[in-house]
């Protein structure tokens, strides 16, 4: 975890060579902020799903921050993405406001999803984030299908069907068209869903522009990689498989959030401009259980404090203060604190807003016209009476 | 594995019966296979699994990758192949990718090789609402089973019945699906008895008897039930069944339950439409029309998508839904 103060350098610095070195010093502290941000956000949610003011289910993005950091920092902000159910870090890493991230998983009505999705379902339309997905593996397709759209705006229809801040364009309406890449993110566990391989089928026959992201972390619920996955050592095999070219970033590199956006910015820089789909063996590691009741029992606290040594924020701090030399210990402090407090804000909004109100959402966004469904039964909600009795 | 004091002097829950009855059955047929996501080392989502690979061993207790098609269909050959597999899938949400599989295949084997080829399986999903989880992981999908011809459907509500169920459920020749309540898991105990035995599939259980009105129901909602008795004028005189087995339905306890009372509510998590209350109540109609002194009432989940945590209570039928209803129905 990032300490407060600033981690200890180490003995050796390296020189830098990728496309990062050309990013501004602003974009690099704006990563650092935000995976700082990814992380105490998860932080709170932990301490809120043992007060249990979050209900269900809670999976936490800690230690995987550079993955969702690095490769939305990647492409534009209308790129569309996609995920499975790990999702708060790629929802705050697009832009969602923390406030409503949490008051999602807290259930109440300012939520993205209006309380009635949780911590699985995070959307957010203006950000072009195709969700948080609780159906392992079944985001692949939605994500091949994403891109099957962007193409065809940008072939077919030689304009856009949405407007760069995600609303619908009508149908006279000009919205830009453009190159597009979407980002398809999947657990290593859901490798070895059926939809997977039928959606990357699709993408290799059809040349669509998404980019499978594995977030490789080693395990599945308790199943580490090599116990449920053939071909574990080499994944590309699985994109090669469906004629799509495929990536690997290694754990030291998909720890090093500039390392691994060296490698992953020319390759989804070429997926869009070649219109045709990339597959990415991203190595990264979750910190804490799989869900927050899982008693670990299938990795020792050695390999999980080992990793802990290589953390990505702890070397993107580093790298600011030591290398680049554009942070101050100050400033980082600063940073931390202004995050922190956006944090509790989003807490203290979370806790003061209202829970759906069951007879305006109970019912609401089943279908366009909540006529639709009104069915006799609905009145048994304050128990009035059955029209027949 | 040997009864812990806390099961002796208490009791056994839910996961606690169900467990022990997998075990016994192990011990007896060493056909029977256990296989799924996190089964073994794990002992499943819900532990219900606990401890069976230590004891049987990582060749009949399999953790298998995140793929249910795959176990669904595996687990199919498997009984095709004359063993007796029991695939969990860890919630009822996931039976998705898997219904290709069960549905087109497991179910129809039977009837497609005119009886030649069989499939004894036993699917065990843990099921239903209650526990704060959103949608996959708090839904009620009994009736997309229970229409299709070919499938037993199995949803116990005690410790009690879900040994026993459990047990037919594994030595039945045909496919069995077994939905495990998740909200009675670890919320009830009762004493269950410690050798092997047998409960018929597809007979419904009287839990008391009364003689003006019938309450219908299965899984959790039993206990929902039983609290709304509480709630009861003291003259009202209800009887109450737990169906226990949902596909075969025990028409002839239904029917003789109504033609004695003449009033029934049937009281059910999943949404109203075409449910299998919906069923129920055709059947009454079908058998029990002039015994009938009000129309049937179904307490039901609604018709829209199960929502997350703070809607949970509004969806879910409960004791004073279920009351309300019962004492309508008796003034009709
Ligand atoms: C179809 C389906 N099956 C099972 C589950 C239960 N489940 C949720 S997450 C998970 C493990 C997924 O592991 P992985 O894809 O590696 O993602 P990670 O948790 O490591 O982010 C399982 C088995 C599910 N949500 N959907
Ligand atoms: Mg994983």
């Amino acid at each position: 975890m990032a300490q407060t103060a600033a981690p200890a350098a180490p003995s050796s610095t390296s020189t830098r060579r990728g496309v990062s070195a050309d990013l501004p010093d602003a974009t690099l502290s704006k990563w650092l902020r935000d995976m700082f941000l990814i992380r105490e956000f998860e932080v709170r949610c932990a301490q809120a799903y043992q007060q249990a003011k979050i209900g269900g289910f809670c999976h936490l993005y800690i230690g995987q921050e550079a993955c969702a950091v690095g490769t939305i920092g990647a492409v534009n902000h209308d790129d569309p993405i996609v995920t499975a159910y790990r999702d708060h870090g790629h929802a705050l890493a697009r832009g969602m406001d923390p406030g409503a991230c949490m008051a999602e998983m807290f259930g109440k009505s300012t939520g993205c999803a209006k309380g009635k999705g949780g911590s699985m379902h995070m959307f957010d339309r203006p950000n072009w984030l195709f969700g948080g997905h609780g159906i392992v593996g079944a985001q692949t397709a939605l994500g091949t299908g994403l891109a099957f759209a962007a193409r065809y705006e940008w072939e077919v229809l030689g304009k856009g069907v949405n407007h760069p801040d995600g609303r619908p364009a009508t149908l006279d309406e000009n919205a830009p068209a453009k190159k597009k890449v979407s980002l398809c993110y999947l657990g290593d566990g859901a490798l070895n869903q059926g939809c997977l391989h039928e959606a990357m089928n699709l993408a290799g026959l059809y040349s669509l522009p998404v980019i499978f992201i594995v977030e490789n972390n080693r395990y599945s619920m308790g199943t580490a990689i090599e116990r449920g996955t053939t071909m574990a050592h080499n994944l590309l095999a699985k994109g090669a498989a469906y004629g799509i070219d495929s990536l690997k970033i290694n754990e030291e590199e998909g720890l090093d959030i500039l390392r691994l956006y060296d490698k992953f910015k020319p390759f989804a820089d070429e997926c869009r401009a070649k219109q045709r789909p990339g597959f990415v063996d991203l190595h990264t590691y979750r910190y804490q259980g799989h869900s927050m009741s899982d008693p670990q029992k299938y990795r020792t606290k050695e390999e999980v404090e080992a990793v802990k040594q290589k953390d990505s924020i702890d070397q993107l701090v580093l790298h600011l203060m030591n290398e680049r030399k554009c942070m101050t210990e100050a400033q980082f402090l600063a940073m931390q604190r202004e995050v922190k407090d956006l944090v509790a804000k989003a807490m203290t909004f979370a806790e003061e807003s209202p829970i759906p109100d069951v007879d305006a959402e109970l019912y609401s966004d089943v279908y366009s016209n909540i006529e639709a469904n009104l069915s006799p039964t609905r009145e048994y909600v304050h128990g009035a009476k059955n029209p027949l009795l | 594995m040997p009864r812990t004091p806390q099961m002796i002097e208490k009791g056994l829950t839910l996961v606690d019966a169900i467990n022990e009855g997998l075990a016994q059955e192990m011990e007896r047929d060493a056909r029977v296979v256990c296989l799924g996501e996190d089964v073994g080392l794990n002992g499943g989502v819900f532990r219900v699994t606990e401890g069976l690979q230590k004891r049987f061993g990582s060749d009949r207790v399999v953790d298998t990758p995140l793929s249910e098609s795959g176990i669904m269909g595996a687990a199919i050959g498997l009984a095709m192949g004359g063993m007796r597999p029991i695939p969990e899938i860890q919630f009822e949400g996931f039976m998705g990718p898997a219904h290709d599989q069960l549905v087109n295949h497991a179910a129809r084997f039977r009837n497609r090789t005119r009886g030649e080829i069989t499939v004894p399986l036993t699917v065990r999903v843990p099921w239903g609402g209650g526990i704060h989880a959103p949608e996959f992981h708090s839904d009620s999908p009994e009736a997309i089973y229970i229409h299709n011809p070919g499938m037993k459907v199995v949803c116990p509500a005690t410790p009690a019945d879900a040994k026993g169920l459990l047990i037919s459920a594994i030595r039945d020749p045909d496919p069995v699906l077994f939905f495990e309540p998740k909200r009675v898991y670890r919320s009830y105990r009762e004493q269950v008895p410690e050798e092997e035995y047998t409960i018929p599939l597809g007979k419904a259980k009287v839990v008391q008897e009364g003689t003006d009105l019938t309450i219908i129901t299965w899984g959790a909602q039993l206990f929902q039930c039983l609290e709304a008795l509480d709630q009861l004028p003291e003259d009202a005189s209800v009887e109450l069944i737990d169906l226990r087995t949902l596909n075969p339905l025990d028409h002839d306890t239904i029917a003789t339950s109504v033609e004695k009372t003449g009033r029934c509510v049937v009281v059910q998590e999943a949404p109203k439409t075409c449910s299998l209350g919906s069923e129920i109540s055709a059947i009454i109609q079908e058998r029990c029309f002039l015994n009938l002194k009000a129309p049937v009432q179904r307490v039901a989940g609604f018709d829209t998508i199960m929502p997350y945590a703070k809607l949970e209570l509004d969806y879910l039928p409960d004791a004073k839904r279920i009351a309300e209803a019962v004492v309508q129905t008796l003034g009709y």
